[in-house]
C-alpha cells in the first residue's frame, strides 16, 4: 500500500533496532525510578496510563465523534464550537484519572468539504490526538512525513493513494502547540440511509488524520 | 494578561529569530507573512517556560493561516495552505 514506503523508511536496520530499543528500555527505567524516588511521580499512575492508551484508548472513539456528526446536526454545531468540551463529557481527557493535574487535552475538529480538504502533521515531534485515535502509526512520527507534509501535501496525500482534485484547497495544520486536531471527513456518497452504528464502521483513523479520503460506497 | 492585540483577519508578520534554546515558532514560518484564522486563548509560551525554568504566565495565541507559496516560494504546490498556532509574541 502507498503508506508502505514510510512505515519502512524510518526502521534502522534489525540489530541496531534491538539495541536501540534495549537502551530506550533501560533509560526509561531509570528515569522513572530517579521521578518515584523524588516523590514526584507514583508507579501506579505510569501503569495506569500505560493501560489507558494501551487498552482504553482507540480510533473507535474518533470514529463514533464522526459518524455522529455526520447524524447529529446539534453534535456537529457543538463539535465545531467546543470540542474540547465533548470529550470533557465523554471522559477521554484523563481527568477522572490519578492525573488531575496533567494540561486539560485541546481538541479542535476540522470538517472536510468539497472545497477543503484537511490533514494533520506535527513537525516538532509527533503531537496527535492519542485521545481519540489511540497511538500514532510509525509513519506518522517519521521525519519524512513531518518534513514533507509542510512543504507538499497533494504530492504526500499521492503516495497515500489520495488525490485532491485541482481547485480544491488542501489545508494543512501543525500541532505545534496546544491544540490536537481531528479530521471530520466527507461522509461517503451512498451511506445516507445507514445508521450511526453502521457508520462507525466506516471510519478509518487514516481519514481522521486526513492522508486518506473515505470511498463512496457505489 | 493583556488584551489580545489581533483580531480574525488581521495580517501579520512572524518574527525572526535564532534562539538557543526551546521554541515552538519552526524556522519554516518565521519572517512570514499571514492571516489571523481564529484566536485559541491564552496559554504560557512554553519558550518562556524553559528558558525560566518556571510557568510562565498567560499570553494570546492565535491560529495562523499561510499561503504554501509564501512559506515556499512561488514552486510551491497552489492551493495549499498551512496554519499553526502562534503566540504573540511571536508576531511582530
Amino acid at each position: 500500500m502507498s503508506s508502505h514506503s514510510y512505515a519502512t523508511a524510518s526502521q534502522p536496520h534489525n540489530h541496531d533496532k534491538d539495541a536501540t530499543r534495549v537502551a530506550l528500555t533501560a533509560r526509561t527505567a531509570a528515569l522513572e525510578a530517579a521521578l518515584v524516588a523524588a516523590g514526584v511521580l507514583q508507579s501506579e499512575q505510569v501503569d495506569e496510563l500505560v493501560e489507558t492508551y494501551a487498552e482504553k484508548l482507540g480510533p473507535r472513539h474518533g470514529a463514533a465523534m464522526v459518524a455522529r456528526a455526520w447524524t447529529d446536526d446539534a453534535f456537529r454545531q457543538r463539535l465545531e464550537e467546543d470540542a474540547t468540551g465533548i470529550i470533557r463529557d465523554l471522559g477521554y481527557d484523563l481527568e477522572g484519572s490519578q492525573h488531575r493535574d496533567l494540561p486539560f487535552a485541546t481538541l479542535r475538529a476540522v470538517f472536510n468539504t468539497p472545497e477543503v480538504h484537511n490533514v494533520i502533521v506535527c513537525t516538532l515531534c509527533s503531537c496527535y490526538p492519542l485521545f481519540v485515535l489511540g497511538p500514532q502509526p510509525r509513519w506518522y512520527k517519521s521525519p519524512e512525513y513531518r518534513a514533507r507534509m509542510v512543504i507538499e501535501p497533494k504530492k504526500v496525500l499521492s503516495e497515500f493513494g489520495t488525490t485532491v482534485p485541482a481547485g480544491k484547497t488542501i489545508r494543512v495544520w501543525d500541532s505545534n502547540a496546544e491544540t490536537r486536531y481531528l479530521v471530520i471527513p466527507e461522509q461517503p456518497k451512498g451511506s445516507e440511509d445507514m445508521t450511526e452504528e453502521q457508520l462507525r464502521a466506516l471510519v478509518t483513523r487514516d481519514s481522521m488524520i486526513g492522508v486518506t479520503v473515505l470511498p463512496d460506497l457505489t | 494578561m493583556d488584551a489580545p492585540r489581533f483580531k480574525v483577519g488581521d495580517t501579520i508578520r512572524t518574527r525572526v529569530d535564532n534562539p538557543p534554546g526551546h521554541t515552538r515558532l519552526p524556522r519554516y514560518v518565521r519572517g512570514r507573512t499571514g492571516v489571523i484564522e481564529s484566536f485559541r486563548g491564552v496559554s504560557p509560551v512554553p519558550d518562556d517556560t524553559v528558558a525560566n525554568g518556571v510557568r510562565g504566565s498567560d499570553v494570546p495565541y492565535y491560529g495562523v493561516l499561510f499561503a504554501m507559496q509564501e512559506l515556499w516560494g512561488k514552486d510551491a504546490e497552489p492551493g495549499a495552505e498551512l496554519v499553526i498556532e502562534l503566540w504573540e509574541s511571536y508576531l511582530q
